[in-house]
């Protein structure tokens, strides 16, 4: 009974009220679990690297080189927009120094998408 | 249709190099590389640009003056001093190939016209000893150091004046290889060396200022403490395509020899001030 709610509550992706008590459903868990991931692959000098040109607030010892990476979601109308922005800056802006993190796979797929989940939260 | 869009961008932005590469002289560039040092930091005087990141680096610059007193490159000129000096094998010194005798660094890089290539010092330096039936030397580490050093040191104070001769096309051909070079991204993580050098001079990576490109050429050899010893230009560059995670090219191979022709030209009219002394 137990596996088939906690499937269920996977299948529908969505929280969940049983007995009286609140379930945050697998989907939103995994969420987090990748927003946390993303950060230590974004602080990661040898994955994301953002610190070498972004400031992060709290991050120790920030570079200049790039705008603060804060108030992600007034400067991106969508979350497509920021992966694009960073899986190819160039797009946008052909002179930009960023490296194109998802078009040269600096980054794996799937530590590319935990950044993305990461930055979009800042 | 993205992929397209992508294509026509780099197809304009090939035709717009190609266009600006056409219509500028070497002279009109080197004004232009100079003018934007002194738009970008007005207070820096063009010549204190032989101090590297120190030329607009007020902390860093106490540091570095202070390691100066106890210069750490010190010992390598006096190797390098004994190496001029020692006979070959079959008696004969560098002095037989260099009579004007060591402080010949000015002369560096030159068009070699009967060779049709850009000759640099350590290159003939190396012929030197070929000639003399002696080992050539590495390019990057080791003794190569010393009398780079040494030769560095007796010609301070000489002015950077590299010379395009307009009588012989390859020579413009092959700075502009150069200055291709300096221009093209490479490398997984897409940098030209313009990016950091020249884009971005002055601002800081993690906790390091980007040293302007201007003067970058003429404090080498170098001792660096990153990297204990004396390293040369060549080694230098080296390093900067492994940390865009480009794959280096030879030492004085034609590659890095024409980047030197471009990139020593850029400074012309800066003192030489080798060797030096770099985090």
């Amino acid at each position: 009974m137990i596996g088939n709610t906690k499937k269920w509550i996977g299948k529908v992706g969505m929280i969940g009220v049983i007995a009286g008590q609140v379930l945050v459903s697998p989907t939103l868990l995994a969420g987090d679990a990748d927003v946390a991931e993303g950060k230590k692959i974004a602080f990661d000098r040898k994955k994301g690297n953002c610190l070498a040109c972004h400031n992060i607030s709290g991050a120790p010892s920030p570079g200049n080189i790039a705008p603060a990476l804060i108030a992600m979601k007034s400067r991106y109308p969508t979350k497509e927009a920021l992966t694009e922005q960073i899986w190819d800056a160039t797009i946008k802006n052909p002179e930009s120094s960023m490296p194109p993190f998802g078009k040269h796979g600096i980054l794996s797929e799937s530590d590319f998408k935990k950044v993305v989940e990461y930055v979009w939260t800042l | 249709m993205k992929q397209l869009f992508r294509k026509l961008t780099l197809l304009v932005m090939t035709c717009g190099f190609i266009a600006s590469a056409q219509a500028t002289t070497p002279e009109e560039d080197l004004a232009a590389f100079q003018n934007f040092f002194k738009k970008r930091f007005p207070n820096v005087e063009t010549q204190d640009y032989i101090n590297g990141a120190y030329s607009i680096d007020p902390v860093g610059r106490e540091n570095w003056e202070a390691i100066e007193e106890f210069p750490p490159y010190e010992p390598f000129i006096d190797e390098g001093q004994a190496m001029w000096e020692t006979p070959f094998a079959n008696g004969k010194t560098y002095k037989d190939c260099f009579p004007d005798g060591p402080a010949l660094a000015g002369k560096y890089p030159h068009w070699d016209k009967d060779k049709g290539m850009v000759m640099t010092l350590p290159l003939a330096l190396n012929n030197c000893r070929k000639a003399n039936g002696e080992k050539p030397m590495k390019y990057k580490k080791g003794p190569i150091n010393s009398i780079l050093s040494y030769l560095s040191y007796e010609s301070r104070g000489q002015v950077t004046n590299v010379v395009v001769p307009s009588d012989d096309p390859k020579a413009l051909q092959a700075y502009e290889d150069g200055k291709k070079f300096y221009y093209t991204r490479r490398g997984q993580l897409n940098f030209s060396c313009a990016h950091c050098h020249l884009q971005n001079a002055g601002m800081i990576l993690r906790t390091e200022i980007l040293s302007p490109a201007l003067g970058h050429t003429t404090h080498f050899p170098v001792y660096r403490s990153k990297w204990g010893t004396v390293g040369t230009l060549h080694r230098r560059f080296t390093g900067c395509n492994k940390q865009v995670r480009a794959k280096p090219f030879k030492a004085h191979g034609e590659e890095y020899r024409n980047l030197e022709y471009f990139l020593t030209y850029m400074s012309n009219g800066l003192p030489l001030n080798g060797p030096g002394a770099r985090k």
